[in-house]
This record gives structure tokens, sequence and C-alpha cells, in this order.
């Protein structure tokens, strides 16, 4: 490798063994802290294989049913645990079914390392049987990629691939290993990498930018914050609250930065975007200084950019120089790690209220509670609502459980109704919107967090896509707790349909199985409820459940989520029906 | 925005696959890539990448963001033409008669400022080094008599502005 890196000596240099690349990959993991590794074998990987049944003592692999839900299920792991999440996979088939985790992790800023066994390099470009380029094939969607066909690369590739996911702007890292590479003999010296000269994970902080935004913010008269899951990864949700406690500044949270602040926050008034709260939403366009924190202006929070927050003046806090100006044109932007950042800003903000402005999202709140939330939570139909199940889904769990939904309706009703009490509490595939996330996400996170208890919440379309991964339930025993919200439909896809193509319900309808006995099948707990007045009895003793449980419920079948805003419209032209 | 020719020059460790990585952040947004140029630089393991791409300055700066993002790139500019010195290299091969038939050709070549790199009995090759626009000019006023084969290089270019590159290198690792 010509990458020029400084690294700090982890191994005694002393006495070097010859060691094989396989059972260097193993001990390059176990020296970078890993004890957790999820992944599927086959043939091109083998070797690391026939070393993880040595080690099995220090180094405990999950076998998923399949390499997506290892993939996902490592998402899951580093969400909740702020470390890195390790998946591995064979060649061929094996790494290409670990692209949309991939894609998912990079969207998301999550730090994976994921290794594919390649076929020998004397093989290479011969498409050999399971041979696939995966290192082009990864290339969008990783942070960074390297084909290693040398077994002397190992230590300082893998050294360098877990620097590089957890640095910064955390993201995905894929490491291919040929199988020659894996056989090959070396002396194995570990040196933790600590630098890459062509790199700069966090940008210097500038002192005269703080001053710059602290001005804006104390001169505001309706100031608006605008949370990411920059303040989960970069670990700031003291310095976050602190900061609009100080000035008083109402706040609203995108769907990734949920439970980076309590939700039950005097100043938290919920999430924003096409599925969001209605005051942070129409507020927008109201505020004089919007402060952006960790985030990146999605357009599911935009909406139409020509008419997002134009009255007001911008302040971004971020630590990606490429976000700055991507989308929103700022005034200042402050770059740097939002714990720093933040932390440095506080003194030059001075103590204020904004009483006035804070009681206009109190106002807008009953506004939205009047025409959405109160028939949502207290509806007066046979069918269970989605907000009723996460409603006693807060009651059951006093909101200190992990949430992992999947995506579509359900997943945006636990954004809008679910009470998150501690951070790094809700996991979600957010800039991807990847189906079939949820279940092996839930996994991982319980594995990560083996003292929380784990809900993933999913829709019946979800849990069709890696269904299997109640196989690793299964076989781990891992504790994890699922709820299927069953509505029959492709709900969302259903309610675009219904609102923008006439009701033309276009292949959303679906025949399902007997999810009931399907996890029965698995050895899973189950139960399901039809009637409203089982439901909060069901979920207690799931919750009180010590193994995993599978709770089927089933709920009204064309319900919507509101509010919304649709595509195209600006953010306070939110739709309350 | 208005659209504007702009290079690209990106300075990096000479890496395995970040040419492919460089490529699809192009790809990715739609953009066409004019001229694409991979050589060494002054300083040893550092490539320098130019691309030259017709697009808006708003588009540019983002561009240059996500490239600057690579793990591999140690610094990425863009310049217009006016804040560069650039060339581009083109050869014509030539049907060796003609320069002896039709005596105009070689005033073609003497007037353009192009070279002979070779003559044989059966062709012979011009090169032209300059601006797009006089490789072009050549070129027009060589087609009537018949052009074997013709090839143009990518846009090689230094700028006005001083890179400090060195000195971004030696920062980076203290």
């Amino acid at each position: 490798m010509e990458t020029i890196t400084k690294s700090k000596e982890l191994v005694s240099q002393e006495k070097t063994i010859q060691i094989a690349g396989s059972e260097a990959v193993v001990k390059c993991l176990l020296a970078e802290g890993v004890d957790l590794i999820y992944g599927y074998p086959g043939g091109a990987i083998m070797p690391v294989y026939d070393e993880f049944y040595k080690y099995q003592n220090e180094l405990h692999h999950v076998l998923t049913r399949h390499e997506q839900g290892a993939v996902h299920a490592a998402q899951g792991f580093a969400r909740v645990s702020g470390k890195v999440g390790v998946a591995i996979a064979t060649s061929g088939p094996g790494a290409t079914n670990l692209v949309t985790g991939l894609a998912d992790a990079q969207i998301d800023s999550t730090p994976l390392v994921c290794i594919t066994g390649q076929v020998g390099s004397h093989l290479l470009g011969s498409d050999a049987f399971q041979e696939t380029d995966i290192i082009s094939i990864s290339t969008p969607v990783t942070k960074w990629n390297y084909q290693i066909t040398k077994a002397s690369e190992i230590p300082e590739v893998l050294s360098k691939a877990f620097y590089i996911a957890k640095s910064g702007r955390p993201g995905p890292v894929l490491i291919d290993i040929t199988k020659d590479a894996q056989f090959g003999m070396m002396d194995f010296i570990y040196k933790k990498c600590t630098k890459i000269r062509s790199y700069t994970p966090v940008p210097q902080m500038e002192l005269s930018k703080i001053e710059a935004a602290a001005e804006l913010i104390n001169k505001a008269k309706k100031p608006f914050v605008v949370f990411g899951q920059g303040v989960t990864l970069g670990q700031a949700e003291v310095e976050l609250q602190a900061f609009v406690e100080k000035a008083q500044i109402p706040s609203a949270s995108t769907l990734l930065g949920l439970s980076a602040l309590a939700t039950n926050h005097e100043l938290n008034f919920g999430m924003v975007g096409m599925h969001g709260h209605y005051a942070p939403n129409v507020l927008t366009n109201e505020c004089d200084v919007l402060i952006a924190v960790g985030m990146r202006f999605d357009d599911r929070v935009t909406g139409n950019l020509e008419t997002y927050a134009k009255q007001a003046k911008i302040i971004h806090f971020e630590i990606d120089p490429a976000e700055v100006d991507k989308n929103v044109k700022t005034d200042v932007a402050v770059l740097g790690n939002v714990k720093d950042t933040l932390k440095e800003l506080l003194p030059f903000i001075n103590k204020n209220e904004h009483q006035k402005w804070v009681q206009k999202f109190k106002d807008l709140y009953q506004v939205e509670f009047k025409e959405v939330i109160d028939a949502q939570l207290n509806s007066n139909k046979d069918s269970v609502t989605m907000a009723e199940v996460i409603e006693a889904l807060n009651k059951a769990t006093k909101g200190d459980a992990i949430l992992v939904p999947d995506v579509g309706q359900h997943q945006m009703i636990t954004g809008r109704y679910a009470n998150f009490n501690q951070k790094r509490s809700e996991v979600t595939s957010g800039g991807l919107g990847t189906m079939g996330f949820a279940l092996p996400a839930a996994i991982g996170a319980k594995m990560g967090a083996p003292n929380r208890e784990v809900v993933a919440i999913i829709g019946d379309g979800c849990v069709q896509m890696n269904i299997q991964e109640l196989g690793t339930i299964l076989q781990t025993k891992v504790p994890v707790k699922i709820i299927v919200l069953n509505n029959e439909f492709l709900g969302m896809v259903r309610q675009w349909q219904e609102l923008f193509f006439d009701r033309r319900y276009a292949s959303t309808e679906m025949i399902n199985p007997d999810f009931v006995k399907i996890a029965d099948g698995y050895g899973i707990r189950a139960n399901r409820v039809t009637k409203r007045e089982d439901l909060s009895g069901a979920i207690a003793e799931m919750i009180a459940s010590k193994s995993s449980y599978f709770l089927e419920v089933n709920v009204e079948k064309e319900g919507n989520v509101f509010p919304m805003i649709p595509t195209g419209a600006t953010v306070s032209d939110v739709r309350l029906k | 925005m208005q659209k504007e020719t702009y290079t690209i020059s990106v300075y990096s460790e000479n890496n395995l696959g970040l040419l492919n990585r460089i490529s699809t952040i192009f790809l990715k947004r739609h953009i066409n890539i004019e001229s694409l140029t991979v050589s060494n630089t002054e300083i040893e393991h550092v490539s320098r990448f130019i691309i030259v791409v017709n697009i808006t300055e708003d588009q540019v700066k983002k561009i240059i963001g996500q490239i600057e993002k690579q793990i591999e790139v140690i610094k990425a500019y863009y310049h217009t033409n006016e804040e560069s010195i650039y060339v581009q290299s083109a050869l014509f091969k030539i049907k060796s008669h003609l320069l002896f038939d039709e005596r105009q050709i070689q005033n073609i070549i003497k007037n353009s400022n192009a070279q002979i790199v070779t003559v044989s009995p059966e062709f012979f090759v011009i090169e032209k080094s300059g601006r797009k626009e006089e490789i072009e000019q050549l070129y027009s006023e060589l087609l009537p008599f018949g052009i074997m084969q013709f090839v143009r290089s990518g846009r090689i270019s230094v700028t006005k502005e001083e890179m400090k590159i060195s000195e971004i290198l030696k920062k980076q690792l203290n």
C-alpha cells in the first residue's frame, strides 16, 4: 500500500510470529476490541472461519440466515453501542448480499467493517466460481474499500479500516481478501492506525464561526433547533441539551436524531419532515434563525428547497464539509464534531427566554392533537390503530426501550408517538429506507445493549423481507421482542396510491401467512392481538417475557399517517388530513 | 446559474481504485467528464488527476466537496480557464504521398506550429500541442485531404496560483 499512515504499536515488535493471513484477520479483530461478529461462511472465506473455530472463546460469531441479515445486525449493534459493527461473508453472492447494508450504513453514517472472501489472486478477472468484483460494486456505497492480495497487508489494512470506519463522519468499509492471502504466511505485528496523511476526519474548529453563530443566536427572536444523528454519533446529547436549555430554544429532531434529546423534554417538539409533527414543520418557515445540529437537510426533512426556511438565517453545525451548502445555503457553517463545537459555543450564548415563540409550538401541538393525535390514540373505530400500539408500548416500557422500527407507516408512527427517555434508543433505516432492516438490526441492537429492552416494530410487508432471521433468534436465543403491525397492505405505498393515484391499489394488498405459526415454528413465543381490549395485556406479557417474543397486532387496514408534507410541497403546507 | 468549463485538479495518494471512486462521483450526478488525465506529480507517491467538466460553479463546488471526502485525496481544487495554463496534445496520421502531392499541407503544418514526429513510406504523423480550438482548427484544415487516424489527449494544466501540497502533507502527519 502506498498510503502513508501513522500508527501506534499495539503488539511489541520484539518477537514476531509467523502465522497465516486467516489467523491474522482474527488477531486484528481482537486487537480492535471486537468480540462479536455477524456472518455467513462460504468457500472463499473458509480459512478465516477455521480460525473462528479455534478462537471461539474470544470471538463470538453469530451465524445469521442471510448475509443481508449479518450486515443489518452489525448496523444495529453499531448504532446502539457506538462501536464498529463487523460482518463477514464469502465472495460472489455472499459479498453482493452485503451491498444493501453497505448502502444503508453509508447514507446513515454507521461505522462498519465488512470482510469478504475473494477467489485466489491468480484467478482474479477470470470469472472464477463465485468471483465478483465487489470492490467496484461497493465503491459508491463505502467510505473506503480495499482488496488484499497478500497476507502481509492484512494488519495494516485492517487497522486502517477500523480507523476510517469510526473516525470523523463514520461509515462502512469493505475489505476483500483473496483466498491465497488468507492462506499465506506472514510475520504478525499489529499497529493501531491513528492518522492517514490524506484524510482529515474532523475539520478544524474556527472560533470566529462559533462567535458568529452565537451572535445570530443571541439576537434571534424566534430561534429553532433541528438536530440529527450527528448529535448521537458525536455523543453530544448533554451539550445539545445544555445549549437549548440555556437559550430556551424550541427544538425538533430528524428521524435519526430521535432520542438524542428526551421526547418529554419541555423544549422538544417532536420530529420534522414529511410525516413529522405539525408545529416544527410549520414554524420552520417562521423562525428567524434555524440552527441545524448534526443533520444534512435530507429532502424528506426540507420538502421543497425553494421555499424552505427562506426567511431565516441558517447556522449549520456539521462534521462533514461536503454537507455544508449541499442542499440548504448556510449563513454560518460551524465545522467540527458537534460535541466540541456546542461545548465551545455555550459560554457565548446568553441566557434567554422565548416564551411567546415557544408558546406558538405548544399552540400548534394542540391543533395537531385535536386534528390528528387524539383520533389516533382514542380511536372510535373497531380496529386498533398503529399509534395505539406504540402508546401501549410507551406505557409498558416507560419509554426506556430501544425501538427498532422498519420502514413505512409503522416507522413514521413510531417516530411520531414513541417516547424515548434514553439516548441511542431509536435504530431505523433513515436515508436508504431499507425494508427488512428491523428484524436483523434488532438482533444486533440487543447484542450491543444486552441490558436494555429491544423491541422491533415491523410491518407485515417488511417482516417478510429477512424473516429468515427468526432462525438467528432461535439459534442464539437473543431475547429480542418483535411487534408486527399487520394491516395486510404495504401501507405507505397504499397511502400514496390513495392520495395521489386515485386509489389504484397496484400490488399493495398482501395475502399473508400465519405469522404466529411461523414464529412458533422457530420456537419463539408468539401471540396475536385482534381486539383493542387485549392490546395492553399482550404487550405487558411480551415485555415481561425473559426470552424472545413475537406479537402480531392486526391494525386498521387503510389507516393513513398524518400530518403529511406531499412531495414537492413546502414544509409549512403540511397537511393534517 | 451559467455553465462554464472548469479544470478540477485532484492531488491524491496514487492508490488502486481511486480513479473508480472519483469517476463514480461524476456518474452519480450525471455529469459528463470532458477529459481526464492522471499523472505523477513533483511529489513522490502523489498523483494528480486533471478533470475537465462543463458545469455550474455551484455544481463544481459540491463535486470538490465529495472528492475531498475520499480517504486518499489530499486536496482538490477547481479553476476556470483564465486561472490556469493548459494544453492538450493531438496526433494526426496522414498518407505520405499527400505531403508531396498536396503542397498546401506543408504550409498548414508550418503555420499551425505542428511538428512531424515520424515519416514512413505509407504515412506520416503530425503532433500538435495547444488549446482545444487550435487543435480543432488544424483538424478542420487537414480533413479535406483525408486523415487516417486522429487522437487527442486529455487536458494537462498547471495553475497560476500556488498549490502548497507539500505543506499540506507535512501538516497532516504532525
